[in-house]
């Protein structure tokens, strides 16, 4: 088995109103499609964590000489293209699989049920440590 | 006793147990449920209550239990009366012939090579979820919901607890090398914890091959299996240095390697050899035997491990077979030698790292520091392994510094 991580993020590029001013079954549809892909990879033993991040307007950059105080920067950075959303773990067979199932996030429906097709980065994990294994 | 002897004992009798249990009722799912909860109910009373008169007994009682159990509940489940009567406790048999029967059933064609791993570890290794969770750095549950998963497969794909017909048998035989040979391999991983328990992957590869063996002592491919996992197994001291970084094979501390683990593997691949059936695992292990006997790096007999390696290029067809081969032949004939085999073989290893980690070995050998550099830098880009990742990076950034 492989680890990858599945990344999503606010993906500025799309010409899609933020998901706040879409209509409500719209937003209904996006998120059960994702809970529904979830549980699927939870049934399959193919999850191995998901994690959904505070959105961008409460994200803050930290940047440290070493010296003095830390520079703070808060959110949400206008000026930056994308900023991570989101992101699950999986443990699978194949690169393959995980492509796959980046597909169905980047497929989940946007307004009006169009498949939103965001921009899925997909990338494999090189070693992992754990505290309590 | 205290509990390292007590799991041991747990874990050699966990595929007997279960042996019986099946071959007495049938179903294997089932069977192999009751068994590992046979085994953590032992796991919590006998280190408490100490280990009973008869613990094979013990276990076999405590399994049937937890089978009948299940029987009538799921029996109730249905809503149906019918008492499900198990049949009186069958005279004992070889176990080796059990361990065969659960290995081959383990490991069916249909499973993937890691499904079989982790339900290998768990109904024939005697290991429990958690157990075999955290090895993989998976939830308990998520191991349970794989195990599950590949015990169905099994049972879907018709699987028996029978031996497999003659015919058949080589095939089967072939499969479980595979399935033992990647769990072995898994453990020399990409994963580190913070747990001093993990299960030694390796270590339990080399047991249930070894019991494979005893079942199978005239295969020479399960010999050369065995020979092989002590073989390359007696260096892991060596291969790390103390902060996981690593040491590749010329540079390592030999007076470290596991010599009695050198001494039984070098014997049995002898043997193996000598049974005259050229095999995939055999060959590998004569390799492997061969940089073991080397008291120093400069003494290695590169000439014979080139004529293994082109014996194992015609066994398997792995282009990575012949990047192994380009090594030997650079020893054996220089660098410029090595590279043109690499020229050759690269079309078919496009983008591989280790085709980049061999050139970049062997232009440094040629004495092209800059040229090595680059191809070390390329490599490191596309390594799927942390410190092996580290190790190119270093060699690259030491290439530069000159």
């Amino acid at each position: 088995m492989t680890r990858f991580m599945i990344l999503t993020k606010h993906d500025r590029s799309l010409d899609v109103p933020h998901m706040s001013e879409w209509d409500p079954a719209d937003v209904e549809a996006h998120v059960e499609c994702l809970r529904a892909l979830n549980a699927e990879l939870a049934a399959n033993g193919e999850l191995v964590e998901m994690n959904a991040l505070t959105g961008p307007e409460l994200a803050k950059v930290v940047t440290a000489d070493g010296a003095g105080a830390p520079v703070v920067t808060d959110g949400p950075f206008p000026e930056a293209k994308e900023l991570l959303a989101g992101y699950q773990l999986i443990d699978v067979e194949s690169e393959g699989r995980a492509l796959e199932i980046a597909a169905a996030v980047s497929a989940a429906p946007g307004p009006g049920g169009k498949p939103l097709g965001q921009h899925i980065e997909v990338r494999q994990v090189m070693f992992t440590f754990s505290a309590d294994a | 006793m205290n509990e390292q002897p007590i799991e041991d004992l747990l874990r050699r009798m966990a595929p007997q147990v279960l042996g019986v249990l099946v071959r007495r009722d049938g179903n294997f799912a089932a069977a192999e449920d009751a068994v590992q909860e046979a085994l953590i109910v032992a796991a919590e009373h006998w280190p408490r209550d100490g280990v009973p008169e008869h613990p094979h007994a013990w276990l076999i009682r405590t399994a049937t239990r937890k089978l009948v159990d299940e029987h009538r509940a799921a029996a109730a489940r249905r809503r149906r009366e019918e008492n499900v009567a198990l049949e009186p406790p069958a005279a004992p048999v070889p176990d080796a012939d059990d361990t065969l029967r659960l290995l081959v059933l383990c490991c069916h064609p249909v499973l993937t090579p890691s499904s079989a791993v982790a339900l290998t570890l768990r109904a024939v290794g005697g290991l429990t979820t958690a157990e075999i969770a955290a090895a993989f750095l998976v939830s308990e549950q998520t191991m349970g919901t794989r195990i599950s998963r590949a015990k169905a497969k099994v049972a879907e794909a018709g699987a028996r607890f029978t031996l497999p017909e003659p015919d058949e048998r080589g095939r089967r035989v072939q499969a479980v090398l595979r399935v033992l040979y990647v769990m072995f391999t898994e453990a020399h991983t990409s994963s580190g914890g913070a747990g001093l328990h993990r299960v030694d992957l390796a270590a339990e590869a080399i047991r249930l091959t070894r019991m494979l063996q005893t079942a199978l002592p005239a295969d020479p491919e399960v010999t050369g299996l065995l020979a092989l996992l002590l073989l390359t197994d007696a260096r892991r001291p060596a291969r790390t240095g103390p902060d996981g970084e690593l040491v590749p094979l010329a540079e390592q501390d030999r007076t470290r390697w596991d010599r009695a683990a050198i001494v039984e593997g070098v014997g049995l691949a002898v043997a193996a050899r000598r049974a005259g059936v050229v095999g995939e695992y055999q060959l590998q292990a004569s390799i492997a035997a061969v940089h073991d006997a080397a008291p120093t790096a400069a003494d290695t007999d590169w000439a014979q491990i080139r004529v293994l390696y082109e014996l194992l290029e015609r066994v398997t067809d792995n282009p990575i077979v012949t990047l192994n081969r380009a090594v030997a032949v650079a020893m054996t004939d220089g660098a410029d030698a090595g590279l043109a085999l690499l020229d050759e073989v690269a079309p078919r290893l496009a983008g591989h790292h280790r085709l980049d980690a061999v050139r970049a070995h062997l232009l440094e050998e040629a004495g092209d520091p800059a040229a090595a550099a680059r191809h070390y830098a390329a490599a490191a880009a596309r390594a799927v392994n942390l410190p092996e990742r580290e190790y190119l990076t270093m060699r690259a950034a030491r290439l530069r510094s000159l």
